[in-house]
């Protein structure tokens, strides 16, 4: 009797399941899929907003070559070509190590400054199981002075050429086209000018970008200096265009700042907005693929 | 004795069960999408296809993550998503079809047979009756499913800039290829 109502359910399974033929969905035969942690990436186009870092970082296995060009006061009308007869420019070498970590070096002509970064992010911006709202990202650099000392005559350290900054950027691609990130900064210099210049300037940079098309952006860069920036320093903000074409990002942009590198742009923008000292500039990048992606 | 029989029935029934659908979740779609003349290979894998067979009706049913395309250059695979087939709006391929000469395919018996696939490719948002011949070849009780084709981009409104027009084709040539197991 057990037996036979064994039977009965089984054959009643059987039959279940060889109702399920008639089903159009097949491929939901095969169950649903577990959803996986995404991370959210292209925040920016570039690993930089204009002059700061962005949230973004290369892949792995690839090199940005970056070539920035900062031009004239364009208030200096026809004579100058609006600031292009001057140029000053940087050109760098980033590294992505990691999807989470990058390395790059440079050199500016402007006091011929060397420079070079480690950005690492601890926390990426992520969706499904586990995920994070925001990226996260630490930024150790250190730029090195290549002028001819300024006072042959006094004992001079290589110390004294110096500067560190240092950079945590907290920052969120709320959606496909609007990404907004606050980046806490401090810059340090061992060397200063003057006796009452602060070796330590602190500053909040304040970074975004609106997607206008697929390959444009429209980009902001400000930083707010609260601490040690001597008369006449102002604090520089950037607006720009990025122009994506394949391998190539271009960084249009106008600015109060001439620097290139954090030292630079942070603690020694000279230019008004209000009083119309502004200038053109943009930077370069070219990605080149290091390694073979592993299919 | 009963008992057995039930368990023969039943195995019986499951084993005409599972003889009637072939799945696999980690097939291969290749595309290729190179322009004649460019230096670059625009070219890309998916090794984590979802195909279901059913023999019985001739369904054919293939899923694709477009996240899981990869490209020889990371940048490359990022603009695949980002600006061409907006994975994050769109995340798969889909395509539901039927293979209209069933009759003339023994899965039970090892060959090759050609399968004329007839049915719907949704790709970046967009419907697309799609139809080709691909083959079905079993060997030693193992269904494999391969077919190519040619989709013209801008049919599912995947725009390829000027700029780029030396490098990217207005076709992608999209081969399959999955190996294919008895569904349980």
């Amino acid at each position: 009797m057990r037996s036979i109502r064994k039977s009965a359910l089984l054959i009643l399974f059987s039959l279940a399941s060889t109702g399920a033929w008639s089903q159009e969905d097949l491929l939901g035969l095969l169950g649903e899929e577990k959803p996986k942690k995404q991370f959210i990436k292209a925040a920016f186009k570039s690993s930089r907003v204009i002059n700061a870092h962005s949230i973004e970082f290369l892949n792995a296995g690839t090199m940005d070559f970056r070539i920035l060009h900062r031009f004239g006061n364009i208030d200096q009308g026809l004579k100058n070509f609006f600031g292009l007869d001057q140029a000053s420019m940087r050109m760098g070498f980033d590294f992505g190590l990691r999807p989470n970590l990058m390395v790059g070096i440079g050199r500016s002509t402007f006091k011929k400054e060397v420079d070079g970064f480690i950005k690492y992010a601890p926390i990426r911006q992520s969706k499904g199981p586990g995920s994070a709202p925001v990226t996260v990202a630490l930024v150790a650099g250190m730029t090195a002075d290549g002028l001819p000392w300024a006072d042959p005559n006094r004992e001079n350290y290589f110390t004294s050429r110096l500067a560190y900054y240092f950079s945590a950027i907290i920052g969120r691609k709320f959606s496909e086209a609007f990404t907004l990130q606050v980046s806490p900064t401090v810059v340090h210099k061992n060397l200063v000018q003057l006796q009452t210049d602060a070796n330590d300037i602190m500053g909040v940079g304040v970074g975004g970008r609106l997607k206008l098309n697929k390959r444009m952006a429209l980009t902001w860069d400000y930083t707010q200096v609260f601490n040690g920036l001597p008369d006449g320093y102002q604090n520089p903000l950037s607006v720009g265009l990025d122009i994506e074409t394949g391998g190539h990002v271009f960084q249009l942009h106008v600015s109060n700042s001439a620097g290139m590198n954090e030292r630079a742009f942070i603690t020694e923008t000279t230019g008004q907005w209000g009083k119309g000292e502004i200038r053109a500039g943009f930077n370069l990048s070219r990605m080149f693929q290091l390694k073979k992606k592993k299919s | 004795m009963k008992k057995c029989f039930s368990l023969l029935l039943l195995l019986v029934l499951v084993g005409t069960v599972s003889a009637q659908r072939y799945f696999t979740k980690n097939g291969t779609i290749s595309f290729d999408a190179t322009a004649s003349g460019s230096p670059e290979n625009i070219t890309a894998d998916n090794r984590t296809v979802t195909c279901v067979i059913d023999a019985a009706t001739g369904g054919i049913q293939f899923k694709a993550a477009m996240k899981a395309f990869t490209f020889e250059r990371a940048l490359m695979q990022e603009h695949f998503n980002e600006n061409y087939v907006e994975s994050d709006k769109y995340p798969d391929a889909l395509f539901k079809g039927t293979i209209s000469n069933l009759s003339s395919i023994n899965l039970s018996q090892d060959g090759s047979y050609p399968a004329n696939v007839k049915g719907k490719l949704t790709m970046h948002g967009v419907e697309k009756e799609v139809e080709t011949t691909g083959k079905i070849t079993v060997a030693k009780g193992k269904v494999t499913a391969t077919a190519s084709f040619a989709a013209l981009l801008s049919d599912y409104k995947i725009d390829v800039p000027k700029l780029v027009s030396d490098k990217v084709s207005k076709t992608a040539k999209i081969t399959v290829n999955c190996g294919l197991e008895p569904l349980k």
